[in-house]
């Protein structure tokens, strides 16, 4: 492969990149090379947001323009050859009381461009919840998000509750989100606190893979 | 003889403002001490605001939302739906804590009327979220994509008979509606009432009025609250409300996701459309401003914050409408408080430009000692008092952290004392410390 498809979806070139997948497909080129390559095309925009050249509109757009190409693609796919090989598996959710998803989208978008594979939980996800995917999974990273202040005491709930399961020396927790900082990561006995998404993979990949 | 408005200078319609607030018309002061408490927080604000002169001692203003409840026992679903349980909990706090400046119970708004209305683009206690959680917002596109036009064209048309019938449930058959514009001359009235026979648009506009019952029994209760605040000599910190164009369109009208990708697919629409808001958003805080006689206008800051866009999409969508609506408010005499959530680290040099005195600034995870520097001899600010500090730390860790924000941020004035962001829950000691220790510790010589 030419990198051109990766290049024309790092540079965010939303229709050159779609016509570029359009003509390569006619040409008879493989989709699940189009496929690995739009796949690098992400990692390179998600590396230009760890190094804040990039903000979270690039990600929100590069997300879009993934869709449209995976969309031209899948017809052409066999089934199973959507997902890659996966680096571990991340349980994330908004904790319970709280309904916010844009943070916690991000940090699964970064997740699974960064090769993981991602059991997200969605929004107001009870103290269980958590516990029962973690124990169905086997995962051992899980995200906790949260953007009010009430969130504080759901994280440190869910916390208690992977403790009161057995489960806690099995998992690594981080938190983020709104405003939690460090100290709450103290009040809520998570492990980490990231401040953005990329911080979300990286503690993934210290902790399981990478 | 007194001049005209019209002939004032911005600095003179100020300076006229700031005398209405002062004057506390129509205000039963409970005592001496509460009308000199009264004036002096006002003048301790403008003082700080307008730094010329550093002020007696560092404002306290107190921004909460659910918070004075909640240090009181009184659940957010109680405050929505139980107006005089909210309005005693304020009043309690009040006498307890004694901050300057409060936020007003007004900012918790009805679920009664929510409910009446059936709104769609939040879930408030009780409705899709537990009674002791806050309201919360739901991303969506109340505007699409290919709304722009139709909103540019005509804002007024767009929200009435589309925004309106999308976000409220009660209010979707609006959309049968003509436009207003519609309507001239003898000959088109009759035509344009028939929309307003359909039973379904007149239970529409039945709905409305039981909201607008509902909403004088909640004004009765909050105006009666702020009356007696004043009376007791404590000060409200909102005067008007107005927003950033950008983010009427990105929290109002198209969601975070949808106005960031308009960004990119329609940069053109966003523009036009930011310009075309700006003279109606200058207008409402104006307007608010000189109903409540207060000239402090509330501008909450979300989508230019650090990490939500560019620098040049900063620049390009954000600044130069913000800019202007401040200029805007500030030209009227009114002192707009931009309070900015999130980190505005990247945004300091662009708020170098507004001229010196004209608005005040609460950040909330800003580096206020950079801040400090980069905006001393201009701009007032405020805040950065962690909620997680507040609501997990001691008392003296807080006495620690708004010492260091006075010896630095502080410094000579131009300071108030504020959480970072407006708190839906709190902890008497940790509040109790924060106002108490500004209270002694801030005062200039």
């Amino acid at each position: 492969m030419s990198g051109e498809l990766a290049k024309r979806l790092a540079d965010l070139k939303e229709e050159e990149a779609v016509a570029f997948v359009e003509k390569a497909l006619a040409e008879g080129t493989d989709p699940m090379d189009l496929l690995a390559e739009a796949r690098e095309g992400m990692m390179t925009v998600g590396s230009r947001f760890a190094e804040e050249e990039y903000f979270i509109p690039d990600l929100i757009y590069s997300g879009a323009i993934l869709k449209r190409i995976v969309s031209i693609l899948e017809p052409h796919l066999k089934e199973e050859q959507t997902s890659g090989e996966s680096k571990g598996k991340v349980v994330i959710g908004t904790v319970a009381g709280d309904i916010h998803d844009i943070g916690k989208d991000l940090v699964v978008f970064m997740l699974d461009v960064s090769g993981f594979e991602v059991l997200d939980l969605g929004i107001d996800v009870p103290e269980a919840k958590f516990v029962d995917a973690v124990r169905e999974s086997g995962s051992k990273v899980v995200g906790l998000s949260g953007f009010l202040t009430p969130a504080f005491d759901s994280m440190k709930r869910t916390v208690e509750a992977l403790r009161e399961a057995g489960l806690r020396d099995d998992v690594k927790v981080m938190i983020g989100g709104g405003q939690v900082d460090d100290r709450i990561r103290g009040y809520t006995g998570a492990d980490a606190y990231g401040k953005d998404a990329m911080e979300a993979v990286h503690l993934a990949e210290q902790w399981i893979g990478g | 003889m007194e001049k005209k408005w019209e002939e004032m200078t911005p600095e003179e319609k100020r300076e006229a403002r700031f005398e209405t607030w002062l004057s506390a018309e129509g205000v039963a002061f409970q005592s001496a001490e509460a009308e000199a408490s009264y004036k002096a927080n006002i003048r301790r604000l403008k003082d700080a605001v307008l730094m010329e002169k550093a002020p007696d001692r560092v404002p306290v203003l107190i921004m909460g939302t659910l918070m004075q409840a909640h240090l009181y026992g009184v659940t957010p679903e109680e405050c929505m739906y139980d107006y005089g349980k909210l309005d005693s909990a304020h009043k309690r706090f009040l006498q307890d804590y004694r901050p300057d400046f409060f936020s007003t119970p007004a900012f918790v708004g009805s679920g009664k009327i929510l409910d009446i209305l059936d709104m769609q683009q939040y879930r408030w206690p009780g409705h899709g979220i537990p009674g002791t959680s806050g309201y919360q917002c739901v991303e969506g596109e109340y505007m699409t994509a290919e709304d722009y036009p139709a909103l540019i064209n005509d804002p007024s048309d767009f929200w009435l008979r589309t925004w309106l019938p999308r976000v409220f449930g009660a209010l979707e058959p609006l959309k049968n509606l003509g436009a207003l514009t519609d309507l001239w001359e003898i000959v088109g009235v009759s035509g344009h009432m028939i929309p307003y026979g359909i039973p379904d648009v007149q239970n529409a506009l039945k709905a409305l009025m039981a909201a607008g019952d509902e909403a004088m029994a909640w004004i009765q209760q909050i105006g009666a609250f702020e009356m007696e605040a004043k009376a007791m000599g404590f000060t409200s910190s909102v005067g008007g409300a107005s927003k950033a164009r950008f983010d009427i369109l990105a929290d109002t009208l198209r969601g975070t996701r949808g106005a960031m990708m308009d960004m990119y697919r329609q940069p053109d629409r966003i523009l036009e459309a930011v310009e075309r808001l700006t003279p109606l958003y200058i207008r409402q805080g104006v307007g608010m401003a000189s109903f409540a006689g207060n000239p402090l206008v509330f501008m909450p800051l979300h989508k230019g914050a650090d990490g939500f866009m560019s620098d040049q999409q900063f620049k390009t969508f954000y600044w130069p409408t913000l800019k202007a609506v401040i200029l805007g408010l500030a030209e009227e005499g009114c002192v707009p408080f931009l309070f900015c959530e999130g980190g505005y680290n990247s945004r300091l040099e662009y708020l170098q430009e507004l001229p010196k005195g004209s608005c005040f600034w609460v950040f909330d995870r800003t580096d206020m000692t950079r801040a400090k520097e980069m905006l001393g001899d201009t701009l007032c600010i405020g805040g950065n008092v962690p909620s997680g500090l507040i609501l997990t730390g001691t008392a003296d860790d807080v006495k620690d952290y708004c010492r260091d924000l006075i010896d630095t941020a502080g410094k000579g004035g131009g300071y108030l004392m504020s959480f970072g962001t407006a708190m839906d829950e709190g902890k008497p000691e940790t509040v109790h410390a924060m106002i108490d220790f500004t209270k002694e510790y801030g005062v200039y010589a």
